[in-house]
């Protein structure tokens, strides 16, 4: 699609020509000499009590260094998690293990087969326990998880967010009472939203260096929060922050599952420092289903509540969550985001209630969306059915519903939350215009009428990002145990060097956001300045201001904000400097094209030269200080609301239930945008994990807690033969919460995707009868449904 | 054990055991980190390499099997400074986010490309259906792909879909 920048213009990215030549550097590629490897001893019990740990023969073998078993480690502590609701992991446990895949021992050896090898000749005892995997059944409590719990549910969500029980009690109430009118309809429905297996391409890596006599770390890892890991390590091993670097290099995607500090990351470590070498341990595919963080793992029934000519009266949603075996960074906090966008982009009375348990299973955390994509998908399959019951275009029910954009700004969502800024209605009017809507619908019967069963679904969604207010530290979203106080903070660096070209160091590190262009374009935009001769430093604890780090759409929000106003400091004194130089007035200064001019005339300097000025002080301005650099924090007032409009095409073939997408318009509102072609990028990726949920992927447990997706053999991922091209456009609403007027795209693709999919494959076997079919929408699945329907 | 093969041009020889797999062959014995292992086992192509003409998953080879071969890695596309036409689409269509799958999707491509240098977008996604991305949706490493075949046939590759129309 066509769209211009804010900024103006569009950049290739700076990182390719390093990553399209074989050149990235990503944790595993990092070559320390004399480095050992480390490889992990792993529960294949869901739950059992260990016996015994031999460790004699490993230790015996040639080139083994060191095993290590929970006794090694146990003074560390458990792993830090941000929300500590549950139990914590242990780093090493020879206790009662929790999950297949827990680790019991490490080995550390020479070269990782070695390792490996090694880690095979543990002889581990184990007494295995029965396991607890259903939702339902953890919820009962007949058994528990952890014996010294009292109960698997670990905490209930509720919305309206801040409503007591006697509030959340008369907003049901309110719907119930609604029910029994002549004029309205309910639909309800139990739908599974599956447990999936985030899977960058990349597995995790970490390698720590301790030095010793130094008495430094220096931790090479595949994360998404390299300060956060820093301030762990820092912690784990009471080393202060300074001592302590962490760098994430090129990371081959995150999605979420790089935003832990994981108990390998700590061990490694562990061991680095025992051993007075560089420990690496980088995950096989295998091991990475039960090493790294899953998401989604929900289920729940919707209610909707509406009168026969589409106006809802109410939406109830009632559901457990998966959190697994033991809470990590996010784990508990992750369905309290579906909380935020629990009513969507509606204004009907909403009661939302989601109990989460735990199980014998891997931890879940974040994976792209985390909680709004389960959300939505519940509002939005629900709200379908309802449109199908009434009869109603389900684009108009939609519209019927939406909070008006002459709320905003000011809306407060029926959740209660404060919304910044939208206009669905008329970012529905451009993708119906932009998907030929009656056109499609047009096309859709004709096809049925060859006998041929082609679907359309549409659904919309508001997103809830760019985390956020440093407030939220106060809602119990504690950084605290990374050493981080204001965590939900932006913060940036801006150098002019003597010869002017700049440096930009921000915290975040992206996984394939493109921040090594974005950031430079920012700063750029505000110096005049090529983006070529400014440098970015990210994802390197030394050398960047601490930031949380990128995840939840909000790099270009927050921190890119507050690489805006380091840079608008920088402009600042660049200006007095400039004005001086030129004998000008300051406020007649303006940057462009490598320089400062003065407006109106042909006067101007160039930064090389302002730049030699700001580090010889007796040229400057009487009084002011020498240097030409700037540091900001940005701290948010809100959240941001992006949201979209989501339409599919599909056809199913009946007689083998097999769906082929054939079409898939997006039409998303990010605020303002900085570059287009990332934009599109973000939203082509999450699109395809949302279409990934709706049609492939499931991480599927048996009643032992095994996990028998555990390959990428079983664990189905698209292929480029599944996907069509996507054929998106925008519409443009900025958000009034940062200076640059942008809303994070990080998540919206799979926010929006998988109901979409959903409501078309329903769509186009309408007229079998069937109504909902539970993800992933595989052949066999699809056709049993049909059956289902038939009979 | 010793094997010796010809990789990007240049002949090289190394001690290599009896298991140790191709990729972990370039990559740790010759420091040729370019090629990546997303999944050690044949089902995600980020390892794919060029052997005597021909893409293969270097994952599943053993070094020994290679004795011999003529090897292209990502590293050996570009020539005198000059990007090979899918590295240039690759940057020029933005057909990369984290980079990752590149370098196998990149020797997908050239293979893909110098069967048929006009393939149809059912080709493309045909012939990069073993290499699995997880960022782009595979959306522009078509238009990539698509670009690369323009410049190989010496055509004026479409407009990018960004461009201001
Ligand atoms: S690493 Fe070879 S196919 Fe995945
Ligand atoms: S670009 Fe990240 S996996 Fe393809």
């Amino acid at each position: 699609m066509s769209s211009t920048s804010v900024l103006g213009g569009v950049v290739r990215r700076r990182e390719d020509p390093a990553l399209i030549q074989g050149g990235g550097r990503y944790t595993d590629d990092v070559k320390l000499a004399g480095t050992a490897h480390a490889a992990f001893v792993r529960s294949p019990f869901a739950h059992a009590n260990v016996l015994s740990v031999d460790t004699s023969a490993a230790e015996a073998m040639d080139g083994v260094l060191a095993v290590y078993t929970a006794a090694d480690v146990e003074h560390l502590g458990p792993l830090v998690a941000q929300v500590p609701v549950g139990a914590l992991r242990p780093l090493l446990n020879n206790g009662t293990v929790k999950h297949v895949g827990e680790a019991v021992a490490m080995v550390v050896a020479v070269d990782p087969y070695v390792a490996r090898d090694a880690a095979d000749a543990v002889d581990v005892d184990y007494d295995a326990l029965p396991a607890v995997v259903d939702l339902k059944h953890s919820l009962s409590d007949e058994m528990l998880v952890h014996g010294d719990m009292e109960s698997n549910t670990l905490i209930s969500w509720t919305g309206p967010f801040g409503a007591d029980a006697d509030a959340l009690a008369a907003v049901k109430a309110g719907i119930d009472e609604q029910k029994s009118r002549d004029d309205v309809v309910v639909v309800s429905q139990e739908m599974i939203n599956q447990r999936l297996i985030p899977v960058p391409i990349e597995p995790r890596s970490v390698l720590a260096d301790y030095q010793i006599g130094y008495g430094r770390f220096d931790v090479y890892s595949s994360t998404q929060i390299p300060s956060a890991l820093a301030g762990a390590i820092g912690k784990y091993f009471g080393m202060a922050l300074n001592q302590v670097t962490v760098k994430a290099m090129e990371v081959g995607g995150g999605f979420g599952c790089k935003l832990n500090v994981y108990n390998d990351e700590v061990l490694v470590a562990f061991a680095s420092k025992q051993l007075g070498c560089p420990v690496k341990w980088t995950e096989t595919r295998r091991e990475a289903a039960n090493s790294t963080i899953q998401g989604r793992g929900w289920i729940a029934t919707a209610t909707m509540t509406g009168t026969t000519d589409g106006e809802i009266l109410g939406f109830e949603l009632d559901g457990i969550a998966d959190m697994g075996a033991y809470s990590q960074n996010f784990t508990v906090a992750i369905p309290f985001l579906g909380v935020f966008v629990g009513s969507g982009q509606y204004s009907f009375p909403t009661h939302w209630k989601m109990d989460c348990v735990t199980t014998h299973t891997m931890t879940t955390d974040a994976y792209r969306g985390a909680g709004r994509p389960e959300a939505a998908y519940y509002l939005e399959r629900i709200l379908d059915m309802y449109s199908r019951k009434i009869g109603m275009d389900p684009a108009e029910v939609r519209r019927k519903n939406y909070i008006p954009a002459s709320e905003f700004p000011g809306a407060v969502s029926p959740m209660g939350f404060p919304m910044d800024t939208g206009d669905y209605e008329a970012n529905l009017d451009a993708a119906l215009e932009s998907a030929g809507w009656s056109g499609l619908l047009a096309e859709r019967d004709a096809a049925r009428a060859e006998g041929r069963h082609v679907g359309v679904g549409i659904a919309t969604y508001v997103e809830v990002c760019g985390f956020g207010p440093s407030g939220l530290v106060d809602l119990g979203f504690s950084w605290a145990e990374y050493q981080m106080p204001s965590a939900f903070n932006g913060s940036s660096l801006v150098r002019v060097h003597p010869d002017g070209s700049a440096t930009v160091s921000i915290g975040t590190g992206p996984s394939g956001q493109g921040h090594q262009t974005t950031w430079a374009q920012i700063v750029g935009d505000g110096l005049g300045m090529d983006v070529d001769r400014i440098r970015v430093i990210h994802g390197d604890t030394e050398e960047a201001p601490p930031s949380i780090g990128t995840f939840g759409s909000r790099s270009a929000a927050v921190d890119g904000s507050a690489c805006y106003e380091a840079t608008q400091k920088v402009q600042a004194k660049a200006a007095r400097i400039a004005a001086h130089l030129l004998e000008a007035s300051e406020d007649d200064i303006e940057f462009a094209d490598g320089g400062a001019h003065v407006a109106g005339t042909d006067s101007s300097v160039g930064w090389d030269e302002i730049a030699k000025a700001a580090y010889q002080p007796h040229v400057l301005p009487e009084g002011m200080e020498g240097g030409l650099e700037a540091h900001a924090i940005f701290s948010p007032g809100n959240a941001t609301w992006p949201f979209g409009t989501h339409i599919a095409m599909v056809e199913v073939d009946a007689a083998t239930g097999d769906v082929r997408l054939l079409r898939y318009i997006g039409m998303d509102d990010c605020g303002n945008v900085i570059s287009p072609m990332i934009v599109d990028g973000q939203i082509h990726g999450g699109i395809a994990q949302g279409v990934g949920q709706a049609m492939f992927e499931d991480a599927v447990y048996d009643m032992d807690g095994n996990l028998l997706s555990a390959s990428l053999v079983d664990y189905i991922l698209p292929t480029a033969v599944d996907l069509p091209s996507f054929e998106l456009g925008r519409t443009v609403t900025p958000t009034d919460i940062n200076p640059l007027g942008v809303k994070g795209i990080g998540e919206a693709g799979t926010i929006g995707a998988a109901q979409t999919v959903v409501n078309a494959v329903v769509d186009a076997l309408e007229s079998l009868g069937v109504t909902h079919i539970d993800m992933p929408l595989r052949p066999q699945r699809v056709w049993q449904a049909i059956q289902d329907a038939q009979a | 054990m010793k094997v010796s093969m010809s990789v990007n041009g240049r002949q090289v020889s190394g001690e290599a055991e009896p298991r140790t797999l191709l990729v972990h062959f370039l990559r740790e014995n010759l420091g040729l980190t370019g090629t990546h292992v997303g999944c050690e086992s044949s089902y995600c192509g980020a390892c794919t390499i060029s052997l005597d003409g021909q893409a293969v998953l270097s994952c599943t080879m053993l070094a020994a099997q290679a004795d011999g071969a003529e090897v292209t890695t990502v590293e050996g596309l570009a020539r005198n400074g000059e990007l090979h036409p899918v590295q240039e689409g690759f940057w020029e269509r933005h057909g990369l986010q984290c980079g990752f799958c590149t370098p196998g999707m990149i020797m997908s491509a050239v293979t893909l490309l110098d069967e048929n240098d006009n393939p149809s977008e059912e080709e493309i996604r045909r012939g990069i259906e073993g290499n699995l991305c997880r960022c782009t949706g595979y959306h522009n490493i078509v238009r990539a792909i698509e670009y690369a075949g323009a410049k190989m046939r010496g055509e004026e590759p479409a407009p990018a879909e960004w461009e201001d129309a």
